[in-house]
């Protein structure tokens, strides 16, 4: 009998979603989807206020990633001031960025994920957690907490706040870099290299036995697309827009991220309240694209620190052209904590991050501003338009996790048929394609900006559509 | 004594407040040594089980979803937490019931801004429906503590655990408590 099976909520995972996968009558899956279940409204409430408001009122779109939408939302304050930021600013604002990368990379690699493949995907549930790997590798579950503990420290120290600070504002920052934090932070950087040294050592380590789950997470061609500086490497906080097709050709390059819409449509399905986007020029869904640390890297030239371009190497033997295995988002996650490691010694090595002179003043000068950034997921934009007295009149939000949306749904897809398939159904099966999502490290707080949360739900469902077993995982009203 | 049972929740919220949970870094690892985190969106169960004794609720009440959960939670455990601002007085999550009730943002959002397919999520058992009025928890069931702050500071969260949880007291915060 043909039927849906429903996870809800996908858990380890930031924001409330749930997975419905449809099984026909001979019981083989013919499709698997995402629905997040949440959305909170913020481009409308935003209307009407001033956008020197924005910063303080977006970040709390998301509290893992404040800091993305503290920056876009500064950098389309910028723009409608039409001032120059002070080059000691913008090397601030990069500093948090790369700070804000390392934890919630962290986060994603060791809270969420690690999980799956230190205590199992067939572990009991109970014990697939920090908690359980706390249990199993005490070591790596404390290097994941200090290295996390970075991240935030860089954003504490540089802000006063490790989450949601009011100090990045249009035309630069609220405050200079103090001489002591800037001391304490080059005191904590080589334990934090350390970490990040040899938690990519121990995970390449163990990609040999993931085989099946690199060859089945979500590989499949799309476009990726990043931010790249002039020569064309990573950027992660000022770049252009580069993106490439799935045999790694450059489509577009060095697009201002201004013209963005150009590049990106935005589509909606009545089953989630996280919208498609898709690349314009190709219509929807064929225009599938990736984003986030996977997509950058196959973007970029290099990364631009020497450690980082060394691991880039081992990245790029793992395919021919570009990497499309959803699954290797995890490394891609551990090159990039050593970039932004690295990066940050640079930025704080030089003299000039003391500078007192970090923000420009100006009224608003112009009428219409986009700002963008390299979130950890992946490419962020806030694009407002306002009155001449500075009110907001309209806001866009292209969310980073919301960009990866149709890769998701296809990851998903690609999971179950290859797992569920004339199986008994176990939940260590379905943990794997929920493990799916968690590759992408979705952030459902932010993609229900617009959307929501991400809890998991798997229903079966007949060929009509029709709901016929809604055999909810961990059944119970509760979800995230 | 037997250990205590305690839980985190998230509704209406950003997550800042389960960040600032995870920001008690290293002191995480002490608390889950003494006490069991039983249910907690870092986990994988996804049934709230009964009998827990402390629970963080971060978010407030925005669709109907949020309304079920938060009974449930309510009806099993015996300490609630409104954790953080929004579970505390609505919050920025509340900032849309000024519009008016959901319609209102949900038009912007999947209407006026989307290039194609325009319309509004809604398949019955997997998007849950907003409610017009975004509510913190208390305006829904009885609550028994509060922690504000936008996220509540780590020190905080841990000193609150602490009491509730019935542990000694670890080491004194370095930082005073802080508004916001």
């Amino acid at each position: 009998m043909s039927q849906r099976i429903v996870i809800d909520p996908v858990t380890r995972i930031e924001g409330h979603a749930k997975i419905s996968i449809h099984l026909d009558d001979a019981g083989r899956v013919e499709d698997a989807r995402l629905h997040i279940a949440e959305f909170r409204g913020f481009e409308r409430f935003c209307e009407g206020r001033s956008f020197r408001e924005l910063p303080v009122i977006t970040s709390r779109i998301c509290g893992i990633c404040p800091v993305s939408h503290m920056l876009a939302s500064v950098k389309a304050g910028d723009a409608l001031l039409a001032v120059e930021v002070p080059a000691t600013a913008k090397d601030l604002r990069r500093i948090v960025n790369l700070g804000q990368l390392v934890q919630s990379h962290a986060l994603s690699f060791f809270h969420l994920s690690a999980p799956d493949w230190i205590v199992g995907y067939d572990a009991p549930p109970e014990e697939r957690s920090v908690v359980g790997l706390f249990r199993r590798e005490p070591e790596l579950a404390r290097d994941g907490i200090r290295l996390r503990a970075f991240g935030q420290q860089v954003i504490a120290a540089v802000t006063g706040k490790r989450i949601h600070p009011a100090w990045a504002v249009p035309g630069g920052v609220a405050a200079p870099l103090a001489p002591e934090a800037r001391e304490a932070l080059l005191a904590a950087l080589p334990e934090a290299l350390a970490i990040a040294e040899r938690t990519l050592a121990r995970f390449k380590r163990a990609l040999p036995e993931r085989a099946e789950e690199a060859a089945t997470f979500g590989d499949f061609e799309t476009l990726h697309m990043g931010m790249v500086d002039p020569d064309g490497t990573l950027e992660h906080y000022d770049g252009r827009l580069r993106l490439v097709s799935a045999s790694g050709e450059v489509l577009a390059d060095q697009v201002d991220p201004a013209r963005f819409e150009e590049l990106i449509g935005e589509a909606v399905e009545p089953w989630s309240y996280l919208k498609f986007p898709y690349y314009r020029p190709w219509g929807y869904p064929a225009g599938i694209y990736r984003v986030g640390p996977l997509s950058r890297l196959n973007a970029a030239a290099r990364c631009g620190t020497p450690r980082a371009d060394q691991e880039l190497l081992f990245f790029r033997d793992l395919a021919r052209g570009p990497v499309h295995a959803s699954f290797h988002y995890h490394l891609a996650r551990l090159v990039e904590i050593l970039h932004a490691l690295e990066k940050v010694q640079r930025l704080l090595d030089d003299p000039a991050i003391l500078s007192r002179d970090v923000l420009a003043v100006a009224r608003r000068n112009r009428l219409e501003g986009v700002g963008a950034c390299e979130a950890p997921r992946g490419t962020l934009f806030h694009h407002y338009r306002v009155l001449k007295g500075g009110i907001v009149t309209e806001v866009n939000l292209v969310i980073a996790t919301g960009q990866n949306n149709l890769a998701m749904n296809r990851t998903i897809t690609q999971i179950a048929r290859h797992f569920l398939d004339g199986r008994k159904i176990t939940d260590g099966l379905l943990n794997r394609v929920e493990a799916g999502v968690r590759a992408y490290d979705p952030c459902l707080s932010c993609s229900t900006h617009a959307v929501g949360q991400l809890p998991l739900r798997v229903e079966l469902r007949g060929p009509g559509g029709e709901l016929i077993d809604a055999a909810v995982r961990g059944e119970g009203p509760t979800g995230g | 004594m037997s250990r205590k049972r305690f839980a985190t929740v998230w509704l209406g919220g950003c997550s800042g407040c389960h960040m600032s949970f995870l920001d008690q870094d290293e002191r995480l690892l002490e608390l889950v040594a003494a006490a069991d985190l039983v249910h907690s969106p870092v986990m994988d169960v996804k049934r709230y089980p009964e009998g827990v004794d402390v629970c963080l609720v971060e978010g407030a009440v925005a669709n109907e979803e949020h309304l079920e959960t938060l009974r449930a939670v309510r009806a099993r455990t015996r300490i609630l937490v409104a954790f953080g601002d929004c579970a505390v007085t609505g919050n920025v999550t509340a900032l849309r019931n000024c519009l008016g009730g959901a319609r209102e943002v949900l038009d912007r959002a999947y209407l006026e801004l989307a290039d194609v397919t325009p319309r509004i999520p809604c398949e019955p058992g997997l998007v849950p429906p907003l409610l017009d009025r975004v509510a913190p928890l208390h305006a829904h069931v009885p609550v028994d503590r509060f922690l504000p702050g936008c996220p509540p500071s780590a020190d905080a969260i841990h000193a609150v655990l602490l009491e509730l949880l019935e542990l000694p007291a670890g080491t004194p915060p370095a930082a005073a408590p802080r508004f916001g």
